[in-house]
């Protein structure tokens, strides 16, 4: 290895986004023909770095070198002409067109200048059959086709642009078995003609059966760089853990299974992302979602607040089964339902209204006076929970875009706590804020479910989940694969079937 | 085999206009007292081509997802300026035409400009522009009229060989030269992109601001031809500030009508001209069945609605509430 030159050589990176620093001062090289998987929990920097590497963002410091010669992406055009080429996890397909568009979408074959429709038929035919993907006619629409289908075109159009460096972000979430197996043989074939290969992926399975070398991120930091086998899967899960500073937790009640239930799912199921889900939420009880991003815990909270269409299986509240048809719906069950979403900017806020017309946006009937809304109720309601909730805002008119993350993230959780839900669904609540209102949102969880509230939260942040869950359900591929309480729940637990390894495979 | 199942999938809103409009032209000729001769051919031709241009025109921008407000001004603006420059001989005229479509191009890429560097949004921006462009026609002619260049004029509203609307030959010719290159372009092929997904395609290399300067542009330039056209049928300019915001409103009905998505990213030019060619064929069969003129713009809205609607049956297939919003 010594020997040759690495291809693509990051080197000092670091990458601030606003103060909060997503990479700091990084080392990274990928070698011709090399297979290196990057790991790390949610949060550790690895897209950041992926970004940087594909032209996406810009470092805040450092540099990048090809063939060791220093290089500044300014797009991702830019990075793929340099043969650093990203299958993305979001999908970067153009949905209304063609898969045959959308393989050549940049460089065509052409006739006289012009597109040759047909050579790049041909050239669509070659590329899916070098994924296996016969069954996809190239003059389909690409939103015509099922994700997994979806993926594999995605890793089509990677390979049309002859790749120096592939980047592979969760390339295989999304796949079935038989295309994993495909995507493998692709990936071991690239090696063998000199390609390197960025391989991020959960799937500790994946890595050992793929992987020349590991690197391990965590809170932004490279921690190791390794060649397979050098590390127990133990040790690994160590270094992706670490110690860190640990947050103040309100202290949690004695368990207790006598409390009459709120909530009961059973069957939940909706397309890959939700399967088979079965759970009772206790009245008085904080029930977390675990697992890695994306595994379903999303798509779980939006369909009981009636969001997702054709959810099949059946929800309970307070005993009594209610239709899924939406948030209104969700919000007059026998216990309101309330839902912080995820991003609270396209989803929670209007971010141009003022903090008091967010505030009192669903709670409104209760507001009405004999002349429409009631402005002294209002100020009063809304003066409650800017006291209750401690924000900070300079008046109460003040637009809610002028408030700082923490303080938005509140007036949302106000707006619901308005309409005093009995079951509160919270979508990673506590992204991106600061530590002072993290824990105010912690003590204000426990307080509510100390009223009888029953609490599902789902978050990203593992410590988080320990410190606040009376219990956890970890969810992977879409399936509630182990619950954790008490003893049990440790990080250690969290992290080893967020990743679906069982304790045998650990052993091992 | 299964090639052409997906031409037809394709094409569906285009042909469901092109039979739309074909059945609507039948009914008209039926009922016409003198039947479809060449002069009545010609007279349908030479009003339909200059609204199927200036759809064409607005086809570009919708397909980026952007709309173009100022088209029926650019329209009217290339009348004024061609009722004044294309006069004088057969050459005179020939180069008169060539600076009035540059002249287009210019109030195209100006509205490109804006809209890529100065990243304002399309319809404040044409809806600016468009007011614009109409001021310059009324400063270049304040009151109707004008001496076009009648050799060129005849030849281009007349017939050829005695029985085809050259209307009709113009708009073959725009379609060959303008249209199709352009559809199967780099860029043209870009615009789609944007349409379809700007992050995605951005992040797949599309040159993103070629593509929209090049689609505003170009619905100058065609916006112009159409200000030609009308400049051949009525041998004069006149600022028409009713028949520029008509010519707005119907270039969008007639793109909707086409099978184009307002949404971006689907649909072609050619839609938009059967489009242009069905609205315009109502008014001629509400003179044939003798209904007052006045019910025009109902039967219109009537159509309009139909048209859109058949576009809105991908809402029962959403799966997530949340993506009827987005």
């Amino acid at each position: 290895m010594s020997d040759r030159k690495p291809y693509l050589e990051l080197k000092r990176i670091s990458k601030r986004y606003g103060g909060v620093a997503a990479l700091t001062d990084v080392d990274f090289s990928v070698y011709p023909g090399e297979i290196q998987a990057v790991l790390g929990e949610n949060g550790a920097g690895k897209s950041t770095l992926i970004k940087i590497a594909s032209g996406v963002t810009d470092p805040t410091e450092g540099e990048v070198f090809i063939e060791g010669r220093p290089v500044r992406f300014k797009s991702p055009t830019e990075a793929m002409r340099a043969g650093v080429v990203c299958v993305f996890q979001e999908l970067s397909l153009l949905p209304e067109m063609t898969v045959a568009d959308n393989l050549s979408i940049v460089d065509p074959p052409k006739w006289l200048g012009l597109i040759d429709a047909k050579g790049q038929r041909e050239r669509a035919r070659a590329l899916l059959k070098r994924v296996g993907c016969e069954d996809v006619h190239p003059l389909e629409l690409v939103r015509d086709l099922p994700l997994s289908r979806r993926q594999m075109v995605e890793i089509a159009k990677a390979l049309g642009r002859d790749p120096r460096i592939l980047i592979l972000d969760e390339a295989t979430s999304a796949l079935t078995a038989d295309d994993v197996e495909r995507v493998y043989g692709i990936i071991r074939e690239l090696k063998k003609s000199g390609v390197g290969i960025l391989y991020v992926s959960h799937r500790m399975r994946e890595i050992e059966a793929l992987a020349d070398t590991a690197t391990v991120f965590r809170n932004g930091r490279k921690i190791e760089t390794f060649t397979k086998g050098a590390r127990s899967v133990d040790a690994i899960i160590e270094m992706m853990i670490g110690r860190e500073v640990t947050h103040q937790y309100p202290p949690k009640p004695e368990p207790s299974t006598d409390r009459p239930v709120a909530l009961a799912a059973a069957n939940l199921a909706w397309g890959r992302e939700i399967q088979d889900v079965t759970f009772n939420l206790r009245k008085g009880e904080i029930v977390g979602l675990g697992g890695l991003d994306g595994q379903g815990q999303r798509e779980l909270l939006l369909a009981l607040f009636g969001v997702l269409k054709g959810v099949s299986g059946t929800v309970a509240v307070d005993g009594k089964p209610i239709s899924l048809d939406g948030p209104r719906q969700a919000m007059h069950a026998p216990l309101p339902m309330a839902l912080i979403p995820e991003d609270r900017k396209t989803e929670g806020l209007m971010l141009p209204m003022s903090v008091r017309d967010n505030m009192t946006l669903a709670a409104l009937p209760q507001l009405l006076g004999r002349f429409g809304i009631d402005a002294d109720k209002e100020n009063a309601a809304v003066q409650v929970m800017v006291d209750r909730l401690r924000v900070k805002t300079p008046d109460l008119e003040a637009p809610v875009s002028a408030l700082s993350g923490g303080n938005q993230q509140k007036v949302v959780l106000a707006k619901w706590l308005m309409t005093a839900p009995g079951i509160i669904l919270l979508n990673d609540p506590t992204r991106g804020i600061d530590v002072g209102t993290k824990q105010e949102i912690y003590r204000l969880m426990r307080e509510l479910a100390n009223q009888g509230a029953a609490i599902l939260f789902y978050s990203t942040d593992y410590a988080e989940l320990i410190g606040c869950c009376d219990r956890v359900l970890v969810v992977y591929d879409g399936r509630i694969r182990r619950e954790l309480a008490g003893e049990t729940l440790t990080e250690r637990n969290l992290l080893q079937s967020a990743l679906n390894i069982d304790a045998s495979e650990q052993a091992a | 085999m299964s090639n052409w199942r997906y031409w037809f999938a394709h094409n569906a809103g285009v042909l469901t206009a092109v039979v739309l409009f074909a059945a609507m032209f039948t009914l008209y000729i039926s009922n016409h007292s003198a039947g479809l001769t060449p002069a009545v051919a010609t007279t349908a031709a030479n009003k339909a081509v200059l609204l199927a241009l200036v759809a064409m025109a607005q086809t570009l921008p919708v397909l980026t997802r952007g709309l173009d407000l100022s088209v029926g001004m650019v329209f009217v603006m290339a009348n004024c300026i061609a009722s004044v420059i294309v006069v004088g001989t057969v050459g005179e005229g020939l180069l008169g035409i060539v600076a009035v479509l540059l002249i287009g191009a210019l109030a195209g890429f100006i509205n490109g400009a804006i809209v890529v560097w100065g990243r304002l949004q399309p319809i404040i921006t044409t809806l600016a522009t468009g007011a614009v462009y109409y001021g310059i026609s009324l400063f270049v002619r304040p009151g109707p009229g004008g001496d076009v260049q009648s050799d060129i004029a005849d030849l281009l509203t007349g017939q050829v060989f005695g029985v085809v609307p050259a209307a009709l030959v113009v708009l073959f010719v725009v379609v060959l030269v303008v249209w199709i290159p352009y559809r199967r372009s780099v860029l043209g092929r870009a615009a789609y992109a944007v349409g379809s997904n700007e992050q995605a395609a951005y992040m797949s290399g599309v040159p993103v601001q070629k593509a929209k300067l090049l689609a505003y542009t170009l619905a100058g330039v065609l916006a112009s031809i159409a200000g030609l056209m009308l400049t051949f049928n009525t041998y004069s300019g006149e600022a028409s500030a009713p028949i520029a915001g008509t010519y707005t409103l119907n270039s969008i009905a007639a793109v909707v009508i086409g099978g184009t998505s307002l949404f971006g990213g689907w649909g072609s030019a050619i839609g938009s001209i059967f489009g242009a060619f069905v609205l315009r064929t109502i008014e001629d069969l509400l003179f044939v069945f003798d209904l007052p003129p006045l019910w025009q713009p109902l039967f219109q809205g009537v159509v309009l609605l139909l048209a859109v609607s058949l576009g809105a049956f991908r809402i029962l297939r959403v799966r997530n509430r949340l993506e009827l919003f987005s």
